[in-house]
């Protein structure tokens, strides 16, 4: 079986990460890897560094993984998490500057199709750059 | 140099103490230009970084920052749990062992040019580093005069007061865009409260 991407959603809310995997596994299928968390280390709003971690190596593929994030927090945070990892692993996975649910989705339809982790940063990055 | 146990961990103590005890301010002026959770945010990582106070301060110094670093960006759960993480984890690798260099500036600065890394963010962008970089300024012009605590303090605060005229281009706060100016930057405070903090101990055991 060829790998694909693992795609991870970051966001402040668990409701939403979840929402958004949601999207993803029924409009993708479930051949790509999908994880997700949300919130603070108390379960309010906002993002956890050691969830974010967890995710990533739940959609661990060897082609490397993408990370889509809400808001700022969710980014920094997640940057963090990937500086965390171990080092053979950090140059594998990337922040995506998209939209967290259509970045998703788009990330995971070119994932699913064999493509390599900087093409499917780069269809997701595509919508912010339009 | 070395820094005394008792000293460090009154340090420790009382920065964390400091930062819990202005989570509602904090959190108020995150209420004004951002989302609100400044304060709480702090507030848990400070109190995470309270119940390791032995375990840390029975570390040598570039192990206790490093700990310290770690700690708030497990538990913080906003950005600041990166920014202050960094700033504790960079300044923890700028210490050699238990040895307190007798720079000041460059392990601060250490930590300052971690912050500025992680946030990708400069001075005048009304955030934290508006209070960090002036006080790493002062930190350098000042070394070895007597009132340099003094002087740190002074600069802290003024700092601070020069985020309200600032417009954010940074963070949360830049979704406002011209509406962030008038207001205190939360992150500046914060930084400022854990200095002013730091400022009164060394002053105490002076």
């Amino acid at each position: 079986m060829n790998d694909t991407v693992g795609i991870v959603i970051v966001s402040h809310s668990k409701d939403i990460a979840k929402g958004t995997a949601d999207m993803v596994r029924q409009m993708v299928g479930s051949e790509v890897k999908v994880a997700f968390c949300g919130g603070n280390p108390d379960g309010g709003l906002g993002t956890n560094v050691s969830l974010i971690i967890d995710a990533i190596n739940d959609a661990w593929s060897t082609k490397g993984v993408a990370i889509l994030v809400d808001l700022g927090g969710a980014e920094t945070n997640s940057e963090m998490a990937v500086e965390m990892l171990e080092p053979e692993r950090r140059k594998m996975v990337v922040v995506c500057n998209a939209p967290i649910v259509e970045g998703a989705v788009m990330a995971a339809t070119e994932a699913a199709g064999g493509s390599s982790l900087e093409q499917v940063r780069a269809v997701a990055e595509e919508l912010t750059a339009g | 140099m070395t820094l005394q146990s008792e000293t460090f961990k009154s340090l420790v103590k009382v920065a964390a103490e400091q930062v819990i005890a202005s989570a509602p301010e904090l959190t108020a002026l995150d209420q004004a230009i951002g989302d609100g959770d400044h304060g709480t945010n702090m507030k848990r990582g400070f109190e995470a970084v309270l119940n390791k106070l032995d375990a840390i301060t029975s570390q040598p110094l570039d192990q206790a920052f490093k700990t310290i670093g770690k700690t708030l960006v497990m538990t913080v759960g906003g950005a600041s749990g990166p920014l202050y993480g960094s700033f504790f984890l960079a300044a923890g690798a700028a210490v050699a062992g238990n040895e307190v260099p007798e720079d000041l500036a460059e392990v601060f600065g250490s930590g300052v040019n971690a912050v500025s890394a992680r946030g990708r963010s400069h001075v005048g962008e009304k955030t934290m580093l508006d209070v960090l970089i002036p006080v790493l300024e002062t930190l350098k012009a000042d070394a070895g005069r007597d009132d340099l605590i003094e002087r740190v303090r002074t600069t802290a605060s003024e700092a601070v007061a020069r985020t309200v005229p600032m417009q954010a281009t940074k963070g949360r706060a830049s979704f406002l865009g011209a509406r962030s100016v008038g207001h205190v930057d939360p992150g500046a405070k914060s930084s400022c409260v854990l200095l002013h903090a730091v400022c009164s101990t060394l002053e105490a055991r002076q």
